[in-house]
């Protein structure tokens, strides 16, 4: 919103005072100001008040005219002007040699052979409307030679506040708001609005308005007779123009600028259209023409404002077309209205139509406003036309009223919100500048609040707690820390358990984290051949290739694995993120925290990086939980799993996801040379494993003996069972040495290390457990090749 | 007799004299002091001297048998330090200026700046707190006094899910779980609410440069008995001038947030300018930064909290917003783009 400095010294005094400070206080302490601020006018000098007194036509040119012009100076003035409205006797701008207009400064000009001392001036060329019709026409009594800076307020300061800090305080849509504000932060007196008496015209006829729906809280209206007045003043114009408005005609600029000085959107409606002002919804659709001429479909639930039963606006929104008022409209009947801010807001949304006033009534405006607008209407409209006169008695229906809010606290309640010491003189001072009854007893406030904040905006203690301390001003704050108990903070498992896994990732295995997005990628899976799966689906995204949200991370992090092709040969990354399975029994999202690990290489083979991924697994298990993992051979379900090597991951008894090749299918999509091994975890699960921490053993002093064997088997299964169930705690660690393969078949060398804590260790007890290990394989059928070399 | 030893002594010098590798040394060792040695030789000659004579020569031999026996043992160290040197001599000079090869992995920088202010804040008793993508309305809306048909909500563009849910649109949704949470503490034990709870937040809009769907930040709340207004600013200063390692000037503006009151839009003096005005703050010298605001009693409420007796602050830091400022990312669509060429920079930070 755009708001003009000389508007607002209407009603504040601010002599002495830097307006550009205030400004900058008011950022603080109110709503923001944009940074740009415009300093109209400032650029324009020397534009004085002329009579046209001769009009010649160019010899040559057929636009050219060659006037005579008396600025009030003992000699007329040489010009040649190129408008079309020039008329002997016509006053206008004049820009004398020597003004300045922007970067131009007016000096003697030669045009097409004659010379031309100044120059006429449009309203465009003063910068004060975007009206190129001609020279300015002076209706005006304003003598020769005037500086019509001294006349008209072409010089002021324009600020721009962000209409979005001002979506809770609806007192701020007009500049008598505004005023307000800058009133307390000056400490300056806010002036009453000129308003004309109303009273006086009680006898007369009432308008006939009847509200038949609740949704228009209060409706206040007045007719006019004999309005002669078409053009607004010059200073009128000036305003609605720097505040972003266009002067239309004399009636609509005063309701435009009534909705700019006090938010209040008003209504005139020719007098002649609107006879009967009836406001409700229809019960069946219909098309209504608006006043831009736009044909609208009104649906059920849209609020009307009528004549009788014929629509003539739509409430709080736009009036219609036929019953605009026109260039000749001398009778009027006006309108002044609250109307429920939801309501409007759905109708400006179902009609994807959003204008000043709906704007202003989405706020929840004060009804108490409309009453006051009326007779700053009948102020300015008689002021400016001695002919128009009030033809009715101030009408004004009420359906709905605003509860009066009053608030008590005490000045302790104060220290504890802020923290500091604020004098209750200030807290009085403060909240009666801003318009609020204050009464103050033995620390103990009572507090009414002006209708006008009283809508929504302020409505408890702690509203005013904001009242009194934003305009003490948030800078002069003594700040200080919290004065609290001290407790120890023990981080959650699973937030240290996730921060240890990726530092391993990172450190150790130079993997690289990267995030993805929580839905399935619909384009990026069709390319790479994986099926997007049903699950829990977006209803509202305007993006077309993002609907469902993932079972896996594994898929969108093979979408990224495909646009790093080119990164390197050999590469590995991970996620730790959201996936959802579903609903819950609940009906809930099934949402689970997962890491999920890519290993991506061209130069290693597949069983190579498969292993690698195994190892990594089992070091973060024994790292971070001090426990091995285990897995289980399991079926391929989704489209990029490979049907082989796919294994579930257990530790502690706990299922916590797979490891896995990724399908042939996908993989050749992402690179035809490739080997990529995925692994998924949950690390919510992962963190619910205890950790079973370090078990120290001192070193043996006495010799240790390594034994190697080697089975003819191919699956080591078997031979870790058969070590299991030895159950000897003299076997310190068992590795494996090699695997081998020759036309007998696969075989298997293991290495187990035996030692004593106490004592040299003998032969015969060592064979005594070897013994038994080969035995017990032996009857499976697996056979030692190699004899026991000790 | 005498000669006969000078003789063999003047040889054995001139022959090791010539000796260069150990193998020359042992054979001279061997021809003098070896079993036929000429050292040894010359006592089988004693057996033809008298008595007195014999004495002599004997000493004399056996001198001679000592000092070759100590210049062969002096020879050999002599011989292997030379070795030594040779080795040394023959190591290469590597050449060190080559490029170090520095290939690791790396965070995701959000993980980076996330882990920052996760460390400032419980360096100051803070607890972190984690909490799920998918809440309910109740969570994101309506326990934090934002009712259904409320501005508010207009201005965030949710993502709504089939089942009613959402994507939480901001990380206070989790306000009303960790009040739950930590009620029972607060009122029983008087042990103060103090939580942070970084998070992704999700906004249904068009992506660009400036504008994500998917992004991260990182809530916090503390609530007690005397919680001002005050105290918010001191710890907004704080946590900020920790964040960015240096003193941070702060002012706070008039925000509307339903769940906060009094409420705030928090300016930090521009990091680029330190206050002057520069194109990077639009020549304001500030930078808008983070809402924050009193806990609004109504959500207090909700949470089980009475407002009466306690109070509390709340603020909003955009974790994606702050990355981009440390690091200078100009495209904030990179952070989930999952480039490695982009991503793979940012290897550690503390």
């Amino acid at each position: 919103m755009l708001l003009s400095m000389n508007w607002i010294s209407d009603y504040v005094d601010f002599t002495g005072l830097d307006k550009l400070e205030l400004i900058n206080k008011f950022s603080l302490s109110t709503a923001e100001v944009e940074n740009e601020i415009f300093f109209k006018g400032s650029d324009v000098n020397g534009i004085v008040c002329a009579e046209i007194k001769s009009v010649e036509n160019h010899p040559e040119s057929k636009k050219l005219h060659l006037l005579k012009v008396d600025i009030g100076e003992d000699e007329l003035v040489d010009v040649v002007c190129g408008a079309p409205n020039v008329r002997v006797g016509m006053k206008t701008a004049f820009a004398k040699l020597g003004a300045q207009i922007g970067d131009i400064t007016i000096a003697p000009r030669k045009l097409a052979g004659y010379t031309s001392n100044g120059m006429c001036c449009s309203e465009k060329e003063l910068g004060i409307s975007d009206s190129n019709d001609g020279i300015m026409d002076l209706t005006d009594d304003i003598p020769l030679g005037t500086d019509l800076k001294t006349v008209y307020d072409i010089e002021d300061i324009i600020f721009e506040v962000d209409n979005k800090s001002l979506t809770n305080r609806p007192d701020l849509w007009g500049h008598y708001g505004i005023a307000r504000e800058f009133a307390a932060i000056a400490g300056r007196e806010l002036k009453p609005l000129a308003v004309s008496d109303l009273s006086v015209y009680d006898g007369l006829e009432k308008v006939d308005v009847k509200i038949e729906d609740p949704l228009c809280q209060r409706y206040s209206s007045i007719k006019f007779e004999g309005i002669s007045r078409h053009v607004s003043p010059v200073n009128m114009r000036i305003r609605l123009f720097y505040c972003g408005m266009r002067a239309l005609n004399f009636l609509a600029d005063i309701t435009n600028y009534i909705m700019l000085e006090m938010g209040q959107p008003m209504h005139a409606f020719d007098a002649r259209k609107v006879e009967q002002i009836r406001v409700k919804k229809f019960d069946t659709p219909f098309t209504f023409t608006t006043l831009d001429g736009v044909e609208r479909n009104i649906d059920e639930n849209t609020l009307m404002i009528c004549n009788g039963d014929t629509p003539v606006a739509i409430a709080g929104i736009m009036g219609g077309l036929d019953s605009e008022i026109v260039a000749d409209t001398s009778t009027l009947t006006l309108e002044s209205a609250t109307f429920d801010a939801a309501s409007i807001r759905k109708s400006t949304v179902r009609l994807a139509h959003r204008t000043d006033a709906s704007m202003r009534y989405e706020k929840s405006l004060d009804p108490e406003m409309t009453t006051v607008a009326v007779a700053r209407f009948v102020k300015l409209l008689t002021d400016a036309d001695s002919e128009a006169k009030v033809v009715s008695a101030l009408t004004d229906e009420i359906a709905f009223s605003y509860p009066q809010i009053n608030l008590t606290f005490d000045k302790a309640f104060v220290n504890k919100y802020t923290g500091i010491e604020i004098s209750n003189e200030t807290i009085v001072k403060t909240l009666t500048a801003l318009g609020f009854g204050v009464e103050l007893e033995n620390d103990q406030f009572s507090v009414s609040v002006p209708s006008w904040r009283a809508t929504k905006d302020v409505t408890i203690k702690a509203d005013i707690i904001e009242e009194i301390t934003r305009i003490y001003g948030y800078d002069n704050f003594d700040i200080h820390t919290a004065e609290v108990p001290v407790y120890p903070v023990r981080p959650a498992v699973e937030k240290t358990d996730e921060n240890r896994i990726k530092d391993m990732l990172v450190k150790r295995y130079s993997m690289h984290e990267l995030h993805s997005y929580v839905w399935a990628y619909h384009d990026e899976y069709k390319a790479l051949g994986i099926e997007i799966e049903p699950n829990v689906e977006l209803v509202n995204a305007t993006n077309p290739n993002i609907k469902t949200i993932r079972k896996s991370i594994v898929p969108t992090q093979l979408c990224q694995v495909k646009y790093n092709t080119a990164y390197d040969s050999d590469f590995a990354v991970f996620e730790i993120g959201k996936v959802v399975n579903g609903y819950n029994e609940k009906g809930l999202c099934d949402e689970h925290k997962k890491l999920a690990i890519t290993i991506y290489s061209k130069t290693k083979d597949m069983e190579t990086i498969y292993f690698e991924l195994r190892d990594i697994l089992a070091v973060l298990a024994d790292d971070i939980k001090h426990r091995p993992i285990t897995f289980a051979k399991a079926e391929a379900t989704h489209s990029y799993q490979h049907p082989k090597n796919l294994n579930n991951i257990y530790c502690d008894g706990k299922l916590l996801g797979e490891i896995g090749i990724v399908n042939a299918t996908v993989s050749k999509k992402i690179d035809k040379k490739a080997n990529i091994v995925y692994a998924e975890i949950d690390v919510e699960e992962f963190a619910k494993i205890a950790n079973a921490s370090i078990k120290y053993e001192a070193p043996s002093k006495f010799p240790e003996i390594e034994i190697d064997l080697s089975f003819v088997t191919a699956s080591y299964a078997p031979i870790a069972k058969a070590i299991s169930d030895a159950n000897c705690a003299l076997i310190k660690k068992v590795s494996l040495v090699d695997t081998y393969a020759d036309e007998n078949g696969k075989s298997i060398t293991i290495r187990l290390l035996f030692s004593h804590p106490e004592r040299t260790l003998t032969k015969e007890e060592v064979l005594d457990v070897v013994n038994g290990i080969t035995a017990a394989l032996e009857a499976q059928d697996i056979k030692l090749k190699n004899g026991v070399a000790l | 007799m005498a000669d006969k030893t000078t003789e063999v002594r003047l040889n054995f010098m001139a022959a090791l004299e010539n000796v260069q590798t150990m193998d020359e040394l042992e054979k001279i060792r061997v021809e003098y002091i070896g079993k036929k040695g000429y050292v040894t030789e010359l006592l089988k000659e004693m057996k033809n001297l008298s008595n007195e004579e014999k004495k002599t020569f004997g000493q004399a031999v056996n001198v001679l048998k000592n000092e070759v026996n100590d210049k062969i043992a002096e020879k050999r160290e002599e011989l292997k330090q030379k070795e030594i040197e040779l080795e040394n001599s023959r190591m290469p000079e590597f050449d060190i200026s080559t490029p170090a090869n520095l290939e690791r992995g790396s965070y995701h920088p959000i993980t980076l700046v996330q882990r920052q202010c996760e460390d400032i804040f419980r360096s100051m008793g803070f607890a972190v707190e984690d909490y799920s993508e998918i809440v309910t309305d109740y969570e994101c809306f309506e326990a934090l006094n934002i009712p259904k048909d409320h501005p508010a909500r207009d201005m965030q563009d949710t993502y709504y899910l089939d089942n009613g849910q959402l994507l939480k649109s901001h990380t206070s949704a989790a306000q009303n779980a960790i009040y739950k949470k930590y009620k029972d503490a607060l009122v029983n034990e008087g042990k103060p609410i103090k939580a942070i709870f970084p998070g992704r937040c999700f906004r249904n809009e068009a992506t660009d440069a400036c504008h994500e769907n998917t992004f991260f930040q990182m809530e916090g709340v503390m609530v007690d008995k005397d919680i001002s207004i005050s105290n918010l600013i001191f710890f907004m200063k704080t946590m900020l001038s920790e964040v960015f390692q240096k003193d941070i000037k702060v002012r706070l503006r008039p925000g509307f947030f339903p769940f906060v009151e009094p409420g705030f839009e928090l300016d930090i003096s521009c990091l680029i300018c330190g206050g002057e005005g520069c194109p990077s703050c639009k020549h304001s010298g500030w930078l808008e930064l983070c809402p924050c605001g009193m806990i609004h009693p109504e959500v207090l409420k909700a949470g089980g909290i009475d407002p009466d007796e306690y109070t509390g602050f709340a603020f909003g830091l955009g974790l994606t917003r702050l990355a981009m400022m440390k690091y200078g990312v100009k495209d904030i669509r990179d952070l989930n783009s999952g480039s490695l060429k982009t991503l793979s920079q940012f290897t550690d930070d503390k």
